[in-house]
């Protein structure tokens, strides 16, 4: 009987081309992608006057820096224009697909990928973006590098890494309504702290875990990054495989059918091993927002931002004063007391379609007390979200419809939140001046911003879905 | 990328859990390119206020820590976005090592590329040598790479990747390894292609 082998054993070794004396791997990459910030690296290629090895396996997608808000065709700002073409003449030299400015796919990196059908189980995928471990969730083994790895990767279509720690994380039971991926994944990292699975690739599992829906699986490995893991994964099962059948990059007919009997052994074996085993009780989890500028400070709605004052750790006393103060919030408020400038429903965490349906839930017949924007993961999205409507509940409640990109989640592309304003957000990472300079950010689920959106202050979505349909 | 094996340097602390990039490099600076000086804006925003103002009270705007060329800092340093100009603003800025009892993996990783180097030392040690530079802020500070060791008043292990470190003594140029394997690599490639054919993209598409 051969040993019994985790997922992440299995990814591991279909990748690992050899592994050196001094234990570095070098892997091979089935699909790297790139978006602007790829420059440096392909600035790297210019330097040495080479092309890139596998064009055929990278795709670019024009995400960072489009703005989405006012004219794509003629972007006002000289800058992130010159970012945006930079990357289509970089494509273009190197025979790289773009899904840019224009194009109906267009969208952010981690959204067009799955729904493209190019991430798929058993993939080994790169991209120059710390959120790369959201392809995890179809089964991949998916992690962000930097510039001179994306260089690398250009080069060689390989790249080393040394053989990580395995970590499961499992998550036993049901989770109430209005509780989704986003609390799952906000109470693991608060559970193990930001640094909580540093060096590690994680699989996720339990019953919570297999009943969340492939756009679900996304955002909770989207986040894996922010409890500092290589990697996130969830093992494909039917819904995966339901998901990727007719997707245009994915394999189709026959080809679908024998894929899918492949990928249907990439599975933890009984008796395989982890380094370390984490298990949270879905039945605890309520819904998540975060108070300070880490996402290890979650707290369920219900609770109290923390007192420096009760805190006997002097270390953790200054952190919490530091964060307290940036935020502009005095200790052991209730949090939801906390009023909120500005709602934003987007990223790569938090815009797939069944993310802007659960706001639109929310929202229908309502009316937001504070400005906002709404940002789909991808222009498809975009497009099947009006088709279904809920531009329209957006648009009357009083929040901007906006086009698809990054957009307000990383500051750089023209949508930023103002200095000192107060943002409940669907994004990924609050810290400072993330969403720009002295903007405060407080992470949540689509549901809760839309709920912060029509009370005006962090508040608990659960009394506003009462009688209807979710 | 420059070898590195013994450095005694100025060394600043900076006593902030889970200081990440976004820190490190504002955002907004991305778009530079490294030419432009990224070492100017290194932590921008913990250094400088609205105005362009220095924070005084940021340590490395004090006197003694102005020209550090070793940071130590607290968990999780260099965690978030897997920008590489960050790495880029704290080497341009001159520093060459960062001490923390863990750093984010994205970071450590883009570090070795450019000659950065990691050392890692438990939360105890980390806290120790910050307590000792606070008390004596010029106080020299030796990181030898080759014995894996940081001589601050007292003598402390430190650990680092093992390829890691072997990369940073001897300066290695990652693409010119991984080309003295091209063999293997075509080797793979072949084989791999009858074994998942499903791996490659569709041509339907």
């Amino acid at each position: 009987m051969t040993e019994p082998k985790t997922l992440i054993d299995k990814l591991w070794s279909a990748h690992e081309i050899l592994r050196r004396e001094d234990g570095d791997s070098l892997l091979w990459v089935d699909r790297h992608y790139v978006h602007e910030g790829s420059f440096h690296a392909f600035d790297k290629l210019a330097e040495r006057g080479v092309k890139a090895a596998e064009p055929g396996l990278t795709f670019a997608v024009a995400d960072h820096y489009v703005p989405t808000r006012g004219s794509r065709t003629n972007i006002a700002v000289p800058e992130i224009a010159r970012m945006v073409r930079q990357l289509e003449e970089n494509t273009a030299k190197h025979d790289v697909k773009l899904f840019g400015l224009g194009d109906p796919r267009q969208g952010i990196v981690h959204v067009v990928g799955p729904e493209q059908g190019l991430t798929l189980p058993g993939l080994l995928i790169v991209c120059g973006d710390s959120h790369t471990s959201t392809h995890g969730a179809l089964g991949a083994y998916a992690f962000g590098i930097g510039a001179s790895e994306v260089a690398h990767v250009l080069m060689t279509q390989t790249i080393w890494q040394k053989r990580p720690k395995q970590m499961l994380i499992s998550v036993e039971g049901r989770v109430a309504p209005g509780v989704g991926g986003k609390d799952i994944i906000l109470s693991i990292i608060a559970h193990i702290g930001a640094d909580g699975a540093t060096g590690c690739a994680v699989e996720f599992a339990g019953s919570a875990i297999r009943a969340l829906s492939i756009e679900g699986r996304l955002t909770l490995c989207n986040m894996s990054i922010e409890a500092g893991a290589r990697c996130g994964m969830v093992a494909p099962d039917a819904a995966t495989f339901a998901y990727l059948k007719g997707r245009p990059y994915a394999p189709a007919g026959e080809e679908f059918d024998k894929a899918v009997d492949e990928w249907a052994q990439l599975v933890t074996d009984d008796g395989a091993e982890y380094e370390r085993q984490v298990s949270l009780d879905a039945a605890r989890i309520a819904p998540v927002v975060t108070w300070g500028t880490s996402p290890e400070d979650a707290l369920p709605i219900d609770a109290f931002v923390p007192d420096p004052a009760r805190e006997p750790d002097e270390a953790r006393a200054k952190y919490l004063r530091d964060a307290l103060n940036y935020m502009g919030i005095s200790p052991g408020r209730k949090l939801t007391d906390i009023t909120v400038d500005r709602v934003f429903i987007g990223s790569c965490t938090n815009a797939r379609i069944e993310d802007l349906r659960a706001a639109a839930a929310v929202l229908a017949g309502r009316t937001s007390k504070v400005p906002g924007l709404v940002s789909a993961g991808s222009s498809l999205i975009k497009r099947q979200a009006e088709e279904e409507g809920l531009d329209r509940i957006f648009r009357d409640a009083g929040l901007e419809w906006g086009e698809s990109g990054c957009s307000m989640c990383v500051g750089i592309n023209g949508d930023v939140v103002a200095p000192g304003e107060r943002c409940a957000s669907t994004t990924n990472r609050n810290f400072r001046g993330r969403q720009g300079p002295g903007a405060r950010t407080h992470l949540m689920s689509p549901a809760m911003v839309a709920a912060a959106a029509v009370t005006g202050h962090l508040a608990d979505v659960r009394p506003l879905l009462a009688g209807r349909k979710v | 990328m420059d070898k590195f094996s013994r450095l005694t340097a100025t060394a600043c602390p900076i006593n902030q859990a889970n200081l990440n990039t976004d820190q490190i490099l504002p955002a907004r600076y991305l778009k530079w390119t490294r030419a432009m000086g990224l070492g100017k804006v290194l932590f921008q925003d913990l250094r400088f206020d609205a105005e362009g103002k220095e924070k005084s009270e940021f340590p490395l705007n004090k006197p003694a820590w102005r020209n550090a060329r070793i940071l130590v800092a607290a968990r999780n340093f260099g965690c978030g976005s897997s920008r590489e100009a960050a790495v880029y603003a704290l080497y341009d800025y001159g520093v060459r090592v960062v001490i923390a009892p863990s750093f984010g993996d994205i970071f450590s990783g883009n570090a070795v590329q450019n000659g950065l180097v990691t050392a890692i030392v438990s939360d105890e040690e980390a806290a120790k040598i910050m307590a000792a530079l606070e008390h004596t802020p010029e106080l020299p500070v030796t990181v030898d790479l080759e014995r894996q060791t940081i001589v601050c008043g007292n003598l402390y292990n430190f650990t680092i990747d093992p390829a890691r470190r072997m990369r940073l003594l001897n300066g290695w140029d990652d693409i010119a390894l991984t080309e003295s394997y091209r063999d293997k690599i075509a080797a793979f490639k072949a084989q791999d292609r009858t074994q998942r054919p499903w791996a490659a993209p569709s041509a339907k598409a």
